[in-house]
């Protein structure tokens, strides 16, 4: 760019700063990077609330996490049920300055359910989407599905024409090794434009001010670094390098409490974090048992469960700021939480337990964990390999940045573990979710059901109970069937929860902001002083 | 010291060894209290290194002897304190003072290793370089001055990346400590090689090297019988500074989360657990590897940089 180019370009961008009143730069730090701006690499909170902030869903969730209308301004329902008809909002357009329409939400639905996308449970394989006009579409479903669109607020419409112009109407798996167009470009219709992206180094968000709504927040710009280290993290906010960061190290908390140029807002989480188990192979990938899989023996895994001291945790890895949690779902979500208690833990028991599976001596198993996800994952981890150790079993533990971890275990990376740390905060803040993505079978290869079952835990009498709590209408009988799935997978020892960890956001006191019980940091609800 | 020193070198390099003893280099190392405190303390790190089991109260390494209950825990002056844990715990219940001892053990032996390996090469290149030289000497020495170019550091963040892919598959734990080595060793073999094929360019043209090759001997036993004793000299000098650049280069390694794993700490390691606390007042999960790590290097360097002086006939 010569120098006059590059002086009437900074003129220009002068002018529109001045014009725009003061220009206003929200700078927010996460302990993990953004890898791929492809909405349909992986489902994860906080990759899919980086990305809210350029795409949109069809419905959308408040602050209080009620669904609402986004891209769709309306929806009504057959008398059978199996048919939605959605009204598109006019007058929406893309990035680019395309009109958002019927094709995209078509073409969107074919691309979430196509092979290497993360969100195939989003949008049910057999529905059928039917163009009626350029801002309608129906729905066709082949049986009722009460809470179809209670996910859509991330399933995020993406623009037909940009996608097939650019080579990317293809999903970008997790595991990819080389960047699509879509991973490394965005274009959605959503408060803020991509600026610039350097995968796991900076991106950048430019407030988008053709958006259809009248933004809440002031900001002209948002600027996204990841910082990993927990002490580098906190010292960028309190010096005021950064405005925002998530999480604040539970060690830190008081001291950014302290500090009196931050606060830290605390809360409970919805997202239980749990350790899971392959269960489906015949042989472990990773472990020194040759021949066979101990973890399809339950006791081997009832050893595990129990070996695990959960109080532990709690006070030193968590220093009191986790629930420790006897299910698979929050507490919040169901009526009968107290009705499930985790079994005693007990070393001598566990080891009683792996004789009488056949191994007095322990084995050896590969473990994975994120050690830049949850709340101290990597330590909990490195806790667990301790505690299992004392009932003989040896853990080799990868611990990894979750880039790396994902791409590994998720089903693009073929399911590649044996033993692994994940949480989950189901979509639709409802039990259905749980018991079908991450406990159901995974046998059908027509069906998206246990997509994020990573060890493949499967007993059909769930999965059966599974598909009548997605038509019951009746809250109590739900509810129980609900209960009696949870008690079949609890016996089962399909996974061992850990606990429900707390939400610790710092934010600068010039900034204001919402904090959603989802662990969604959505800045287009934050004003800056 | 000398009694340490000379079982440890080769036979063929005795009689020198012992004419350096007998001239004014022991003098020198009487002479300089700040180096006869250096060794000492390297002697010191090194036995407590070489008898960890003995000395420590528990093995870090082991999972199954650390108790996330202990975590934490203040040096045992301290209130909170336990007398058991003298200076304090880290994260995961583990006795500060064991894994500092454990790891200074794995520090020195990768810093070992991973100078041995590089002498060993560049030892041998700078040999092969020298001797033979035309367009041998002209290809390594052009790789050796694009090596230079790059700061060692990323040469060993380079070879740790590409080996740890090309061992896919297996366990972190079982070959961090020669991904380590080795990425040291090949990011530090240049000093050598050049060191050595400049004595040894002196040296081939001397008249035993001709009477050697008149004899009809091959080349490489004139290589290692005649010209090497005669061009080591100034080798031992690098190798005493490197060791203490290794063990730099293993804990910086280390706490950027690329040398060894969190369960096997090293020292990079234990300061890279203990800066993730800094700002939460548990200080002495960094201070005290921190403070050890310095400590050696510290005299690591100091003892490099006498013996430098000692060998240097300049400044006699």
């Amino acid at each position: 760019m010569s120098i006059k180019k590059s002086l009437l370009l900074a003129t220009a961008v002068l002018a529109i700063g001045l014009s725009a009143g003061q220009a206003k730069t929200l700078r927010y730090a996460n302990q993990g990077e953004l890898r791929s701006l492809d909405p349909y690499t992986v489902n994860e909170t906080t990759t899919n609330a980086h990305l809210g902030h350029v795409y949109e869903g069809l419905t959308s969730r408040g602050k209080d996490l009620a669904i609402g209308p986004g891209l769709a301004e309306r929806w009504e329902t057959s008398a059978d049920g199996l048919k939605w008809r959605f009204f598109l909002r006019k007058g929406v357009k893309f990035h680019n300055g395309e009109d958002f329409t019927a094709d995209d939400v078509l073409f969107s639905a074919d691309r979430v359910r196509a092979q290497g996308s993360n969100f195939t449970t989003r949008v049910p394989r057999d529905a059928k989407f039917v163009k009626v006009d350029d801002h309608t579409v129906d729905v066709v479903l082949t049986s009722p599905n009460p809470i179809l669109n209670s996910q859509w607020d991330t399933w995020y419409i993406m623009s037909k024409k940009w996608a097939e112009a650019n080579n990317t109407a293809a999903p970008t798996p997790a595991a990819a090794t080389t960047p699509s167009h879509a991973s490394l470009n965005a274009n959605g219709t959503g408060p803020f434009k991509i600026e610039s992206h350097q995968p796991g180094v900076r991106t950048v968000f430019k407030a988008n001010t053709a958006w259809w709504q009248k933004p809440e927040h002031n900001l002209t710009e948002i600027i996204f670094t990841p910082i990993a280290s927990n002490a580098t993290r906190v010292a960028a906010l309190l010096s005021g390098e950064v405005d925002v960061i998530e999480p604040v190290p539970i060690q830190d908390i008081e001291r950014v409490k302290a500090s009196g140029n931050a606060e830290a807002l605390t809360g409970p989480e919805l997202r239980t974090i749990f350790l899971g188990f392959d269960q489906i192979r015949d042989e472990l990938l990773e472990s020194n048992v040759k021949g066979k899989n101990p973890f399809k023996d339950k006791r081997v895994r009832q050893a595990f469960y129990q070996a695990i001291d959960i109080e532990a945790i709690k006070t030193r890895v968590m220093r009191g700021l986790a629930t420790p949690s006897a299910l698979m779902i929050a507490p919040e979500l169901v009526p009968w939480p107290k009705d499930f208690v985790r079994p005693k833990f007990d070393p001598d028991g566990a080891k009683k337990l792996l004789a009488e599976a056949g191994y007095p001596n322990g084995f050896e198993v590969g473990m994975d964990c994120p050690n830049d996800r949850y709340v101290n994952d990597g330590q909990i981890c490195q806790a667990a390999v301790g505690m299992l150790a004392r009932i003989g079993v040896k853990v080799n533990l990868n611990a990894q940045p979750k880039g790396n971890y994902f791409a590994k275990v998720l089903k693009s990376g073929n399911y590649n573990t044996s033993f692994y740390l994940l949480g989950w905060t189901p979509g639709t803040f409802d039990s259905h979710n749980v018991l079908y993505d991450i406990q159901g079978c995974r046998d059908n290869p027509n069906s998206s059901r246990g997509e994020s079952n990573l060890g493949g835990y499967c007993n059909k009498e769930v999965d059966a109970l599974t598909d009548k709590i997605l038509v019951e209408t009746d809250t109590a009988k739900r509810n129980d069937m609900i209960k009696q799935a949870f008690t079949i997978t609890t016996n089962d020892y399909s996974y061992i929860p850990l606990h429900q960890q707390a939400l610790a956001w710092g934010v600068s006191k010039s900034v204001k902001l919402t904090q959603r019980a989802d662990n969604s940091v959505l800045l287009y609800w934050a004003t800056k002083n | 010291m000398s009694s340490i020193d000379t079982p440890a070198a080769a036979p063929v390099r005795t009689s020198r060894l012992r004419r350096i003893l007998d001239s004014d280099i022991y003098a020198s190392f009487r002479s300089s209290r700040v180096t006869m405190a250096a060794a000492f303390i390297v002697a010191a790190m090194m036995l407590a290194a070489l008898f960890a089991p003995l000395l420590a109260t528990m093995n870090p390494f082991d999972p199954a002897q650390v108790f996330l209950m202990n975590a934490s825990l203040p040096p045992s002056w301290l209130a909170n304190g336990d007398a058991q844990f003298i200076i304090g715990t880290d994260d995961q219940g583990r006795d500060l003072y064991s894994a500092i001892l454990y790891g200074l053990r794995v520090s020195l032996a990768v810093g070992f290793a991973g100078v041995a390996l590089a002498a060993t090469l560049g030892i041998g290149l700078g040999l092969i370089a020298g001797y033979f030289g035309g367009r041998i000497d002209a290809i390594i020495m052009r790789i050796a001055d694009i090596q230079l170019t790059f700061p060692a550091i990323l040469i060993a963040l380079l070879v740790d990346g590409v080996v740890h892919a090309l061992l896919k598959g297996t366990s972190r734990e079982d070959t961090a400590f020669w991904v380590l080595a080795l990425s040291i060793g090949l990011s530090f073999w240049v000093q050598y090689a050049r060191t050595i094929r400049g004595s040894t360019l002196v040296e081939r043209n001397k008249d035993y090297v001709q009477a050697a090759r008149l004899v009809g001997l091959p080349a490489p036993l004139i290589m290692i019988r005649h010209v090497l004793p005669n061009v080591i000299g100034p080798v031992l000098v690098i190798l005493t500074i490197n060791l203490g650049l290794a063990i730099i280069t293993e804990a910086t390694l280390s706490f950027l989360g690329v040398g060894l794993p969190p369960t096997q700490p090293s020292l990079g390691t234990l300061i890279n657990i203990g800066n993730q606390y800094l700002f939460s007042g548990d200080w002495w999960i960094v201070a005290f590897p921190g403070t050890t790590l310095a400590v050696l290097v510290l005299a690591v360097n100091l003892l490099g940089d006498w013996l430098r002086d000692a060998l240097n006939p300049r400044l006699r």
